[in-house]
């Protein structure tokens, strides 16, 4: 194996351009003769546009052109990727999602007009002297208020709120409500998983530019997914087709899904940059982020848990109000859905289980993934209610958990939620998380803080959840319109080195470096002569970019398949040039050997053969050595792990501190150890956050409240503790070739029930018996809980 | 109106407005564009640079106010032929960079607490990274990379 091969903690060759300062994000690229777009936006929820004057606007100095809906009336709305059916099995709800709104505004931040100008200063000062009228109308915000009859309507065409009524397994229904009404113990837990946003610390950016010269347009975005938003902003929103318009998307600076979605600043600029006949750019400023980057959670859930007299889960019934925001953005019907619904079943073998969940519209952002998508929704309150039940029976949560978990024989394993869990092994995580967190030494801990007057807690989760969401004809069934497969060409060159062009994209997870260990390992060459493509479709072929943890498991697949046909046909030049056998050639560390003998041919020798095909078989092989592509798996994939978290709790002002976080993740095979340590350290930050400091809050008028940084709480350095991580159970996944399973959201998945859990062992252990307090678990929170006013 | 300085070791001057700040003046005047801009309220520390020697978020001041101010940036941290420095250097070998768009400020605010407090507590690093927002790492690597370019012992502060 090359010293950085699979399973090399390789140092990141991303790093020393952007410690630097020169790598190269959006806001980098500044086109000759750009305008700049500023957006004014709604300052109220809800209410018609009675008037929009932009004539003095059009008038000030530097102003290019001013737009407004009307001059998008040839456009086609944003599209919405995902078409849920409803229990009754009608199609979902699907309002228009204007570029700029049309007739009504309907969120604190809806785009109402676009401002050209020669610098942001003048389109912002321009935007100034726009005149707009708004009647405004009752914001709709809380979500079983809207659902109900009479309420005020978001879309006036729609027949009320409602997106859809989804039920899963709709079959299962009458048999868990009876498994249900017959148990031994039934654990009720009402919940809400709090609304977050994403807050990748670069905001997005868009810069279009159309060339008159050529008719081609291209976009500089801040985007996951750039093929993705080229088929769905060329075919559905501006009508451009794919070879007239090239999207880039260069260094992005984190998403955690909020850039997966199309948005439609791309589409403007793209749009206005042939009619003002200029590149357009426009950058987002935080505030604007708050309120126009795609939201994430937000679900009010009613979980019930049924048990025998065993303490074996016979049934488990939810019921959930998932917030869509005013419009659905790309894939936000699929997160509470088939995202959430399918991984109801845990690690567990709960034999009966039905979902409900209602989709609704209301005044505010629209709502779409965040890091674990429906996941991290599905394991809180899983991971909440099992607690509950541990504690009311009172039996230790671990042995709970053991009791019920899906036993390693029983793999593959199909859940009564329409899934089939490959492969897993919950003991060993569990029974990791324990050691590394010294769970049975915590009664003397608990007494050293109590010597101290402080309250100690400890929480345990386990998780399960699904990655690389697939197979695309499954998919597709389900309401998908796109595929979930994944592409990559491998360019070998005339002296050896390799450019791979993938359809995955890193914003930070750095595939430059892991996806060069992958082929540098199977072809036995130094990974510096591999450079990894991505981010620009007039360079890689059509691929579905990177979230759902699905590069390695997907992207890595389909470069594994392409760099095979690689070495296939590399290994017939090789026995041409040794005079040997296909069959008898091996290739080991960059040299084809002929099995058996001491014949041997470098690489670098055979690339060039390619290439330069003086002595090789032309009558049966082209010259040439690049080869593409696509790979749709089976199967998601199907990480696993448990989760221990130890709080203190200051009983004066209900202050939680996390003392010690632990995370024993099953994530399969995996390639660089550092870089899979760095992303469950990541998604435990957020996950904490999560718990314990951030929530998006609307108020009754839809003024969103936690507008900045000096509102909303992202956790800071001294909010987080150094973590103790492992993943050294591994239970490969079966069906992909890579044997891996996908490590980028478990951390924000498992975290905040162990962190919650945590909190209420430790008011439980003082005496307060709490049943559940809401997420953020803030001081305010937790000091009315523990004084009888939760 | 002109303003003069020195960035990075070189004398620099510009056209600004009096409402232009340090940040747009080094990313749109100098083409600087490694001091990142990740808010508008000052909050998340992205746009850290030096100026006279003092940690500084570059979107709190006004370009005109530093006519004959020394500012450094990130550009200025690596030796001229591209070396990184120690800093730079703990924080690709712990890996305490992700997406790459806080780490500018990471390394500039980092530096700045080397400066004056050569061999910081795992606490001391944490609390002086409280104006600088990091979305990706969990800020452990980033601890664990400021430990190692103090020259102390990594393993002091791991829990692994």
């Amino acid at each position: 194996m090359p010293k950085d091969g699979i399973g090399a903690s390789t140092k990141r060759r991303e790093d020393k351009r952007f410690l630097t300062g020169v790598g190269r994000y959006t806001d980098d690229i500044n086109l000759r003769g750009q305008a700049y777009a500023y957006f004014l936006r709604s300052d109220v929820a809800h209410g018609r546009l009675t008037n929009v004057d932009i004539s003095a606007a059009a008038e000030m100095e530097g102003v290019v052109k001013v737009f407004t809906a009307a001059d998008f009336s040839a456009a086609g709305g944003l599209p919405c990727g995902w078409c849920v059916t409803d229990r009754h099995g009608n199609p979902m709800q699907e309002p228009k999602h204007p570029i700029l709104a049309e007739g009504k505004v309907r969120h604190v931040g809806d785009p109402i007009a676009v401002v050209i100008a020669d610098s942001p200063e003048l389109a912002r000062d321009a935007a100034e002297a726009i005149v707009v009228e708004i009647e405004e109308l009752p914001a709709v915000i809380n979500m079983k208020d809207a659902v109900k009859d009479g309420a005020t309507k978001v879309h006036d065409d729609l027949t009320s709120n409602l997106c859809y009524d989804w039920g899963f397994v709709e079959d299962n229904r009458e048999a868990v409500d009876k498994a249900i009404k017959e148990a031994a113990h039934v654990t009720t837990l009402e919940l809400v998983n709090n609304r977050l946003i994403a807050n990748p610390m670069e905001p997005r950016v868009a810069v279009g530019h159309y060339d008159r010269a050529s008719d081609d347009y291209t976009l500089y975005t801040t985007s996951q997914n750039p093929h993705v938003i080229r088929l769905l902003m060329g075919a559905f929103v501006l009508g451009i087709p794919e070879h007239k318009l090239r999207v880039v998307a260069p260094d992005v600076g984190g998403g955690f899904g909020s850039k997966i979605f199309h948005y439609a600043e791309e589409a403007f600029v793209t749009y206005a940059s042939k009619v003002v006949n200029r590149p357009v750019k426009w950058t987002s400023s935080r505030s604007e982020a708050f309120v126009s980057d795609a939201h994430g959670r937000d679900h009010v859930t009613k979980i019930e848990l049924a048990l025998d007299e065993n303490h074996k889960f016979t049934a488990i019934r939810t019921d959930t109000y998932a917030n869509m925001g005013a419009y659905l953005s790309t894939f936000a019907p699929s997160v509470p859905t088939w995202l959430h619904g399918v991984l109801m079943a845990g690690n567990y073998t709960t034999p009966l289980i039905y979902v409900n969940v209602k989709a609704v519209f209301t005044n505010t952002v629209p709502v779409d993934a965040y890091r674990g998508a429906g996941r991290p929704e599905a394991t809180y309150q899983l991971e909440r209610v099992i607690d509950k039940a541990a504690r009311e029976l009172g039996v230790d949560p671990a042995e709970l958990r053991r009791k019920n978990f899906i036993q390693p024989d029983q793999f593959p394993y199909a859940t009564p939620v329409a899934v089939e869990y490959d492969t897993g092994n919950y003991d060993a995580t569990l029974d990791k998380a324990l050691e590394m967190s010294d769970y049975a030494g915590f009664d003397a801990r608990l007494a050293e803080s109590k010597a101290r007057g402080k309250l100690r807690g400890i929480g345990i989760a386990h998780y399960i959840e699904a990655c690389g969401i697939a197979p695309s004809n499954l998919v597709g069934q389900l309401g998908a319109r796109a595929g979930l497969y994944e592409s990559a060409t491998v360019r070998v060159n005339a002296t050896g080195s390799i450019s791979v062009m993938t359809g995955s994209h890193s914003h930070g997870q750095g595939h430059e470096t892991t996806f060069a260990q992958v082929v540098a390992d199977m072809i036995g060459i130094d990974a510096s002569q591999i450079d990894i493509v991505h981010g620009d479709t007039s360079k890689t072929p059509m691929g579905m970019g990177t979230y759902g943890s699905r590069s390695l498991a997907v992207g890595g697949s389909a470069m594994v398949k392409a760099t095979n046909k690689i070495i296939d046909k590399a290994k017939k030049i090789a026995a041409h040039l040794m005079e040997a056998s296909d069959s008898d050639i091996e290739l080991k560390d960059g040299q084809f050997t002929v099995a058996g003998t001491d014949k041997s041919v470098a690489w670098g020798d055979v690339t060039l053969a390619a290439y330069v095909p003086h002595n090789y078989p032309l009558e049966s092989m082209e010259p040439g050595l690049e080869e593409t592509a696509f790979y749709d798996p089976s199967n998601f994939t199907y990480p696993s792990g448990a989760y221990i978290c130890e709080v203190e709790v200051d009983p004066e002002t209900g202050e939680v501190e996390v003392l010690a976080f632990t995370a024993a993740d099953d994530f399969g095979n995996v390639v660089n150890p550092m870089i899979v340590e760095g992303q469950v350290h990541g998604g435990l930050a957020q996950g904490i956050g999560q718990a314990l400091l951030e929530n998006c809050v609307y108020d009754e008028n839809g003024q969103l409240v936690s507008g900045s940084y000096m509102d909303y709480a992202m956790p800071r350095a001294a909010d987080v503790p150094m973590f103790a991580v492992d993943h050294s159970c591994v239970t490969p996944c079966t069906h992909n070739p890579l044997g891996v399973k996908g490590c980028g959201e478990a951390g924000a998945i498992g975290s905040p029930p162990a962190v919650v859990n945590a909190v209420i062992d430790a008011l439980h252990r003082s005496g307060h018996k709490v049943g559940h307090i809401d997420m953020p678990v803030s001081p305010a929170r937790v000091w009315a809980a523990m004084n009888g006013q939760g | 109106m002109k303003v003069t300085m020195k960035v990075n070791g070189r004398q620099v001057s510009g056209e600004v407005e009096g409402r232009t700040l340090l940040s747009s003046f080094l990313r749109e005047g100098q083409e600087l564009t490694g001091t990142h801009i990740g808010c508008d309220t000052s909050q998340c520390g992205a746009c850290t640079v030096h100026v006279n020697g003092k940690q500084i978020k570059s979107c709190s001041v006004f370009a005109v106010e530093l006519e004959g101010a020394e500012v450094t940036t990130i550009e200025g941290m690596a030796a001229p032929d591209g070396t990184l420095n120690a800093i730079q250097a703990a924080f690709q070998e712990y890996h305490g960079l992700q997406c790459g768009f806080c780490t500018p400020g990471m390394v500039m605010a980092a530096a700045a607490l080397l400066k004056d407090t050569p061999k910081p507590t795992e606490s001391q690093i944490r609390e002086h990274l409280q104006g600088n927002i990091c979305r990706c790492t969990g800020y452990h690597n980033i601890v664990k990379a400021i430990m190692a370019a103090s020259g102390q012992p990594v393993a002091a502060v791991a829990a692994e």
